[in-house]
């Protein structure tokens, strides 16, 4: 049963983020609205982590604020994370996924273990010690945990980094199916070709900035700042 | 393995373990009949209490736990009420604790003799001798290396006024011959077997020690060697906590004739330790 | 146990022997349990928590890991003596006393070591627990459940310098035939009416019942491995 109130949509203003006196981010300002997914692309080092932390409520901004749907923040109720190296508690998969439903304040009865798992095509592993899971099924089983605290919001760092082609496939199907079942989809890529495959809105951060955004069409067709369209000739590459 | 059932581990877990801490050991704890002796570590490592306690126990169904500590420290145990009873050697100590309101009334029970043990080379020559005095005097002149226990024990409250009769002191002079180790008496025979020393060892201790290496007997029979056992019920107006019902039986069993024959019978290789004299 | 040798005892199936055994490692296991019931939370506690002094705590428990003794069982012989805050027990020489002894002893060895490890693992765990909303008693559980292998090994530590040590238990035990002998104690005592053969004999057969224990720990977490990971 889902909670009435809702963190979309988010609205960063003027926000920046300092770590130890360096700026990661600059003066960064945009929205997340309901809809398809948005895609988070730069270079490595541009600051597309922290902006994914800051969205989810891990960090507070040096400087600026957001707001989730008209309030500061807090509970993580409706959101949820996957990290870009996911940690696996150190039991097999389906306890894991147990583990994320009750820490999400879910019954952990064997029909919904086994449904999360099959969404993410990893019913086979049920009982397999999570740790001994290869890199593509533990970034699945990873998913499978968020998608266990039914988020209205999913965030998703580099998912795919380091996966071969079929794993990055699977990963994304399975992205794309939640997105189609309401929730909606912040990831963060370096991938130019997975973010035309899923974009619905794509931001370009550099260097801390927020260079441009809009929609795929636009974005990838028209770019308008230099560095976006360096980015798309594939100079921007660090 | 999961919270859930970590967080239901510790109620049944825990009540069970408490229980079994609460009973551990034995059956019931403190009702039971009972009672502590502090006494020293001559009656317990010559093997005396470990025959004449199962026959005290078998007659009155009263079960002694005997504590070997040296008479000093068994006297403080007593002072601090942690005993019912004291049954150690040193009658000017043990007439200060009853003096002193802390036991009821001091009974003699047995005596046995103090021998002097001492390495077969024999460095200050004292073997055969018949007077102990003349010994101490030897081995001070000497400087033949000598153990003490040191440890306010009745063998060392014996042992120190062997040399204050003899008009000596190397304990204050602290004398390099002179070893005091603070401990009982089965230490100080080891230590003196491991470095040819002499020591003053109560007979029955020495009979009963298996590590004697290279010692032997070489003076005894000198009547200031003669070492008196007493037996004291801690005073239960000083410390409420005293079973005197239960360890004034045991007094005076011992005293008895039962008791004392007990004590005359316990011999090991032929020899009797102890002579009942109550 | 006069002129036996330990071997001919343990042969034999000598009834004091056995009893001696039995009270050693009821003694001490009881005590591992209460350390670890009193350790374990408190060195989570700290690892996960920042307050003012933690790091005074930190250094405190850790230098306590080499409490001697002989020291800790002079502090409690003194609480539980019956002229002590506590004497109306009548725990003194009994064997409570040297489980409690042992307990206070390892206590902070188990804090200690297991703060070290739950801070490790939570450095690795905190974001993936908080991004999942987990609240600070959660915490605790998860980590001491997920870090159980390395805490098994904590406890192992506990148990061992509990085993091994003589001095506490003498004193607040009282070494009693039939009631408050334990191996340590046993040795203590044959050594000293100069049976050492017999002593290391059953030194030996202490080495042992600790090696046993360690490898009953090895076996389960093998098992344990094997199915959950």
């Amino acid at each position: 049963m889902r909670a009435l109130a809702s963190d979309l949509p988010i609205r960063f203003e003027g926000v920046s983020f300092s770590v130890r006196g360096t700026a990661i981010l600059k003066n960064i300002s945009f929205s997340l609205l309901k809809g398809g997914p948005a895609i988070i692309l730069g270079p490595n080092g541009s600051g597309k982590t922290t902006v994914l932390k800051l969205a989810m409520g891990l960090l507070e901004p040096t400087s600026g604020s957001i707001v989730w749907a008209g309030h500061a923040g807090g509970i993580f109720d409706r959101r949820a994370f996957v990290f870009q190296r996911p940690v696996m508690l150190r039991r097999t998969a389906g306890a894991n996924i147990a583990y994320a439903l009750r820490a999400a304040g879910k019954p952990a009865t064997e029909a919904r273990v086994t449904h999360l798992l099959d969404t993410v095509g990893l019913a086979g592993v049920r009982t397999h010690p999570a740790r001994k899971l290869s890199g593509g099924e533990q970034q699945r089983l990873a998913l499978a945990k968020a998608m266990a605290r039914d988020p209205e919001i999913l965030f998703l760092d580099e998912p795919t980094a380091s996966l071969d082609p079929a794993a990055t496939k699977a990963v994304e199907d399975s992205i794309c199916r939640f997105s189609v079942c309401g929730t909606k989809i912040v990831m963060a890529t370096h991938d130019l070709a997975q973010a035309r495959r899923l974009a619905a809105y794509v931001l370009l951060l550099v260097n801390g900035r927020l260079v441009e955004h809009g929609p795929p069409c636009e974005f990838f067709d028209h770019p308008q700042t230099e560095e976006a369209k360096r980015f798309l000739a594939g100079e921007l590459v660090i | 393995m999961s919270e859930q059932r970590l967080s239901m581990f510790p109620r049944l877990l825990t009540r069970a373990l408490i229980a079994l801490f609460l009973f551990a050991g034995t059956s019931a704890r403190a009702e039971d009949k009972s009672i502590v002796v502090a006494s020293t570590t001559s009656t317990q490592d010559s093997g005396l209490f470990g025959t004449i306690l199962p026959l005290f126990e078998e007659k009155t169904g009263i079960k002694v736990r005997v504590i070997a500590q040296g008479t000093g420290q068994a006297l403080d145990t007593g002072r601090r009420c942690d005993a019912d009873v004291v049954f150690v050697h040193g009658k000017s100590q043990e007439e200060k604790f009853v003096g002193d309101g802390f036991g009821v009334k001091r009974l003699p029970v047995m005596y046995n003799d103090f021998v002097l043990v001492g390495p077969k080379s024999d460095p200050a020559g004292v073997k055969g001798a018949k007077d102990i005095l003349a010994a101490f005097s030897s081995i001070d002149e000497k400087g033949a290396p000598f153990v003490s226990r040191g440890d306010k024990s009745g063998t060392h409250a014996a042992e120190l006024a062997l040399w204050k009769a003899a008009d000596l002191n190397p304990a204050a002079a602290k004398a390099s011959w002179y070893r005091e180790i603070g401990q009982g008496m089965g230490a100080a025979l080891n230590m003196a077997s491991a470095t040819n020393a002499y020591t003053l060892s109560d007979r029955g201790t020495w009979i009963s020690f298996k590590n004697k290496g290279d010692l032997d007997i070489v003076v005894e029979g000198d009547n200031r060697l003669a070492n008196q056992y007493g037996v004291i019920l801690v005073n239960p107006e000083k410390c409420p906590s005293v079973k005197k019902d239960l360890g004034q039986a045991f007094i005076d069993w011992l005293i008895s004739a039962d008791g004392q024959n007990a004590i005359r019978s316990y011999k090991i290789e032929g020899q009797q330790l102890f002579f009942p004299n109550a | 146990m006069n002129d036996a040798n330990a071997f001919d005892l343990i042969l034999s199936g000598d009834a004091t022997l056995f009893a001696i055994v039995a009270l050693s490692l009821e003694v001490t296991l009881l005590a591992t349990f209460f350390a670890a019931v009193a350790g374990l939370p408190f060195g989570a506690f700290v690892a996960l928590t920042r307050f003012p002094g933690r790091g005074a705590i930190i250094v405190l428990l850790n230098g306590m890991m080499g409490l001697p003794p002989v020291v800790v069982g002079l502090l409690i012989y003194l609480f539980l003596s019956r002229s002590g805050p506590l004497g109306q027990f009548g725990l003194l020489y009994t064997p409570q006393a040297m489980i409690i002894a042992q307990a206070v002893l390892i206590t902070p060895i188990i804090a200690a070591l297991s703060r070290q490890v739950i801070e490790d693992l939570w450095e690795e765990y905190r974001e993936e627990l908080t991004a999942m909303g987990v609240k600070p008693f959660g915490r605790i559980a998860t980590l001491l459940v997920d870090a159980r292998y390395s805490l098994v090994t904590v406890l192992l530590a506990g148990f061992g310098r509990a085993a091994a040590e003589v001095g506490t238990v003498m004193i607040v035990g009282g070494n009693i035939e039939g009631y408050t002998r334990v191996m340590t104690t046993a040795i203590a005592l044959e050594t000293s009416k100069g049976n050492l053969a017999l002593a290391v004999g059953l030194g030996l057969v202490l080495i042992s019942i600790i090696m046993a224990v360690n490898a009953a720990a090895w076996g389960l977490r093998h098992w344990s491995e094997s199915r959950a990971g």
